[in-house]
């Protein structure tokens, strides 16, 4: 069998499975509006401190609908014995976890950047900020799904992995948040957004080159 | 040179490290006792009082050594579980876990002499500088190896889980660092460099300098009593245990 045959269909079982839980993926999006919307109450409806305040709201309820996301990318093949006769199958692993890693951010990471736009109309920025922002979850989304596979990965059947997950996850995703939310800023003060979006980039690059080997070798221990 | 001729692999194995690690405990202990009397007396009577931060300032004699001992230790320690992967030697593993609850002591020490030092300094405990956060950042990690390694019952999967951790986190350190970096600075400028002359008197360096080799000293003998327990603990059923424990 070609190698090209296999990634399709793996892609495609993936993203039929979650289509058929349609429901999960609804309830990540509705957690993303439901955080965001948390702070106008908590803060202040000041539209200038909204202002001041939305790439951080925005990038920081990414994250942590990313992270709360996470469970589901091995627990239900896990579960089911799938990921081990994944494990056994002659394809590469690593290749079998990029995928795995592409549909999850198809699943829970795209559909982020396409809502992320009209929560920033409710924070009053301005278009070219909303601009600048999509393009940075754009950017920046796929790296927090590659960094999230090697916790899900580490993490996979532990008791109490959700708080795990969690407290390995998010100290790695910091530079993420601090370039995204960075470039919004510094578009926002008349400044170029392109330096936090090129280290998007950058973290992107290195994400796509080293993320999938070290989640497949995590994978490989937490199931030998 | 009968020093080169010892079989270091020989001691790779937790048996024969045991009793080395032992016998090595009481000597690095010492020293660090003696380094850290010496170091804290040129601290506190020889180095001069500082003309902008007056006596305050001395707590970087506790604060830059810790600082220093906070980075060094995760490197060790992600040296440990690299080797570990590579070899698979059980006792890289147990290095490492030995290592990372001292590494996270030092890295809370420096935060919290930091934060004393910055109340008179800067008018504040904390501040959001890159150096603060980083540190802060670095003591998530530590605590991340242990949640791991702790939560993970089998023993052989944990450390190789928390030695994929180590090295991830390793990677990032400096994409963290950097990162804090360019979003907010703060702090003042390394103190001491590699490079050029230090910006400060000699006796004060001699005092930092003094207390960092006692801080290793003290960590070396820590990571090895505490391995000690590692290796007393996950060897309690092996027959070289049984017979060391009738011996005694």
């Amino acid at each position: 069998m070609k190698l090209a045959p296999i990634w399709y269909s793996l892609l495609r079982r993936e993203l039929l499975l979650a289509a058929r839980r349609g429901a999960d993926v609804v309830a990540l999006l509705f957690f993303f509006m439901i955080a965001v919307s948390l702070f106008p109450l908590g803060i202040g409806a000041d539209p200038a401190l909204l202002r001041l305040i939305a790439p951080g709201v925005l990038w920081v309820a990414a994250l942590l609908s990313t992270m709360l996301s996470l469970n589901r990318l091995f627990a239900g093949d896990y579960a089911d014995g799938t990921l081990e006769q994944l494990l056994l199958s002659p394809q590469p692993l690593v290749l079998t976890v990029a995928i795995k890693t592409l549909a999850h951010w198809l699943v829970s990471g795209l559909p982020l950047v396409l809502l992320a736009p009209l929560l920033a109309v409710q924070f009053d920025l301005a278009g070219r900020e909303i601009g600048v922002l999509t393009l940075s979850l754009l950017l920046g989304t796929p790296v927090l799904s590659l960094i999230g596979t090697i916790g899900a990965a580490l993490t996979l059947g532990v008791r109490g992995a959700g708080v795990l997950v969690a407290v390995l996850v998010l100290p790695l995703y910091i530079p993420v948040l601090i370039f995204g939310a960075g470039a919004v800023v510094a578009s926002a003060a008349g400044l170029s957004p392109q330096a936090g979006l090129s280290l998007l980039g950058a973290l992107l690059a290195l994400g796509v080159v080293f993320g999938p080997y070290a989640a497949a070798l995590a994978l490989r221990i937490s199931l030998e | 040179m009968s020093f080169l001729n010892i079989n270091w692999y020989q001691y790779s194995s937790p048996q024969t490290f045991y009793p080395l690690a032992g016998r090595m405990i009481p000597w690095f202990a010492a020293v660090a006792a003696v380094l850290a009397a010496i170091g804290l007396y040129i601290s506190f009577f020889v180095a001069p009082t500082d003309f902008q931060q007056g006596e305050a300032y001395r707590i970087i004699f506790v604060h830059v050594p810790a600082a220093w001992m906070s980075m060094i230790i995760y490197l060790v320690m992600a040296g440990w579980a690299g080797l570990g992967l590579a070899f698979n030697t059980r006792l890289s593993f147990m290095m490492a876990q030995a290592l990372a609850p001292t590494g996270a002591m030092f890295t809370f020490l420096a935060l919290a002499t930091g934060s004393l030092w910055g109340k008179p300094m800067w008018g504040a405990w904390w501040v959001w500088d890159a150096r603060l956060t980083s540190e802060l950042i670095l003591l998530f990690l530590y605590i991340g190896y242990m949640a791991l390694q702790s939560a993970i019952e089998d023993t052989r999967r944990a450390d190789r889980a928390g030695a994929v951790f180590a090295l991830v986190g390793v990677v990032n350190i400096p994409i963290i660092y950097f990162s804090v970096k360019w979003w907010n600075t703060l702090h003042q400028g390394a103190s001491v460099s590699l490079t050029k002359a230090p910006a400060m008197a000699a006796t004060m360096l001699w005092g930092m300098l003094i207390m960092a080799l006692a801080f290793w000293a003290y960590s070396i003998a820590v990571a090895l009593m505490r391995v000690r327990c590692v290796i007393a603990e996950r060897e309690r059923e092996a027959n070289w245990m049984n017979e060391l424990r009738e011996t005694e």
